[in-house]
């Protein structure tokens, strides 16, 4: 965006201001007219308003068992993650022997993917909550673990050597320094997380599931039901930008002195 | 080692002794000395600046007394004892004020308690109140510290090193990152601070003026390794002030020190 760009009548101001709606308002009206003009048939492209009307073809409850299935896999995971990269964080901060032993093996878990390790959980942990929240916990940590200890480690030297001219113990040192040094990066880390958490979730129901938005793509999609799939889609992405709000709104609200300045 | 008194009172007790101080990072006999050869004694209630070129080990050595930092060569004492880690009685203010952004002004000038002991009294609060007062911040107590300008966060650093009541004072170049009248104004600050809280103050700095301006004494340190170039005396009467700066002897003593930072070879 040219940031000395200052339009000057009401209306381009107007046009300016709402920029991003209409761009998106205007993709949404070609993709209706390319299908409708174009002779798309639905079960190649739905239109946008076969998308909508999509919605209601599913009863409301069904929706909600679909969501709350995929949203509480996704939560179950995520939160599973922090409780696993955060102790790890500092685990691995504090001791060498442990960053050494530890860190190559997080390497290979973070190279295999998820995906193709998926089935292998299921087989080992059965069909149920349990594996679903394995394999989301699976593709969140690295990037909490990643975060937590850069910040960790970014923490001013100085500040460190207050500490130490102190004489006070270790513990406190990573609670009261340490730690709200990382405040940044952890919530950078949660933000990337949140939205992998998801992606976990739906993997797993590819994978195996009854329930939940990802089953639901793709039960819709091996019916031909493919206006149905898309809005599945849609309700996956408002969930998944709510999550993602949700972490800044938390960030905002405890923890006002992390967020950059603004000038 | 909390309670040690020093071993004399007659007011050239030495508080602070250096004793042939050299230090290498790394053992190996190639690599170079980042201090060498430091001999210095500072006594009760002595103000003394150390000089020197980037580089030269000022920091270094303002972290051997700190107990921070143990010298490879010689022997640094406080009271009369080596100084083999951290001491209660001894605080610092660094370069930057290093406050924590998620504290108020009141909590971070109470931060050294609450670290080290988990908690702090309705006592020590009211110190803190009255050491706040003391540096004109009453009216920032309740403030994060973004939302005070350089020099204020500075001064609330030094109101956090004098929390635990030190005798012994190190200032790591405090007063480097801020503009030149803040800093000037700063330094008479702690000058007045200086006198109603008499300390013992070892101050490193790259300002000539500035080392000139606060101090009794000035180390005068080379460049790598750093050495003792000249102990001065700064003869110049106190209380000091912006008319200090204008006297001729402020311009003979800045002038000398001076010639050592560009000449170095050159014997006073």
């Amino acid at each position: 965006m040219n940031p000395t760009y200052q339009p000057n009548s009401w209306l381009a101001q107007q046009a300016n201001r709402f920029a991003p709606a209409l761009f998106f308002i205007g993709l949404v009206l070609l993709w209706e007219l390319i299908c409708r003009f174009g002779n798309v048939p639905n079960y190649i492209l739905p239109s946008p308003s076969a998308i909508f009307m999509a919605f209601f073809d599913v009863e409301f409850s069904r929706w909600l068992t679909h969501l709350w299935a995929t949203l509480r896999v996704a939560l179950m995971g995520f939160v599973l993650s922090i409780v696993i990269a955060i102790p790890l964080s500092i685990g691995m901060m504090r001791s060498q022997l442990m960053n050494r032993v530890l860190y190559p093996a997080l390497i290979v878990i973070q190279s295999t993917p998820v995906v193709a390790v998926a089935p292998l959980i299921i087989v080992l942990l059965g069909t149920d909550d349990p594996s679903r929240v394995l394999i989301t916990c699976l593709i969140t940590f690295f990037p909490l673990v990643v975060s937590t200890t850069t910040g960790m480690l970014e923490t001013p030297p100085e500040m460190i050597e207050l500490s130490q001219s102190l004489r006070a113990p270790r513990y406190r040192e990573t609670w009261q320094i340490r730690i709200p040094y990382a405040i940044p990066h952890i919530f950078s880390g949660l933000r990337v997380s949140i939205t992998l958490a998801i992606i976990g979730a739906v993997v797993a129901e590819f994978v195996a599931a009854e329930e939940g938005l990802g089953y639901f793509i793709q039960f819709s999609t091996s019916f031909f039901k493919i206006p149905q799939a898309f809005a599945g889609l849609i309700f996956l992405s408002i969930i998944s930008l709510l999550l993602f709000k949700s972490i800044q709104w938390i960030q905002a609200w405890f923890f006002p002195w992390s967020l950059p300045k603004k000038k | 080692m909390d309670n040690q008194t020093p071993i004399d009172d007659n007011g050239k007790a030495a508080y602070v002794s250096m004793k042939n101080v050299g230090h290498k990072y790394d053992p190996r006999p190639e690599t170079p000395m980042v201090v060498q050869d430091i001999n210095l004694d500072i006594h009760r209630h002595e103000f003394v600046a150390v000089v020197g070129p980037s580089g030269c080990g000022k920091s270094t050595l303002l972290r051997m007394v700190a107990g921070l930092l143990i010298p490879s060569h010689g022997q640094v004492s406080v009271f009369n004892l080596p100084v083999t880690e951290p001491r209660d009685d001894v605080g610092i203010v660094f370069q930057k004020a290093n406050l924590l952004p998620w504290l108020t002004v009141r909590k971070n000038v109470l931060f050294p308690l609450k670290h080290k002991y988990g908690r702090y009294s309705a006592s020590d609060e009211k110190r803190a109140n009255e050491l706040l007062e003391m540096a004109g911040l009453t009216q920032f107590a309740d403030k994060m510290p973004d939302e005070l300008s350089g020099g204020m966060q500075q001064r609330v650093g030094i109101v956090r090193a004098l929390l635990l009541n030190p005798d012994i004072l190190l200032m790591d170049e405090p007063f480097s990152a801020l503009d030149a009248l803040t800093r000037e104004q700063i330094g008479f600050d702690l000058l007045d601070i200086w006198k109603e809280h008499p300390k013992t103050v070892l101050f490193i700095t790259h300002s000539i003026s500035e080392a000139v301006l606060l101090s009794d004494r000035i180390l005068v340190m080379s460049k790598r390794p750093g050495t003792v170039l000249d102990l001065i005396e700064v003869d110049l009467p106190r209380p000091r002030s912006s008319k200090t700066i204008n006297s001729p002897r402020f311009a003979e003593l800045t002038d000398k020190i001076r010639g050592y930072i560009y000449e170095p070879n050159v014997p006073a």
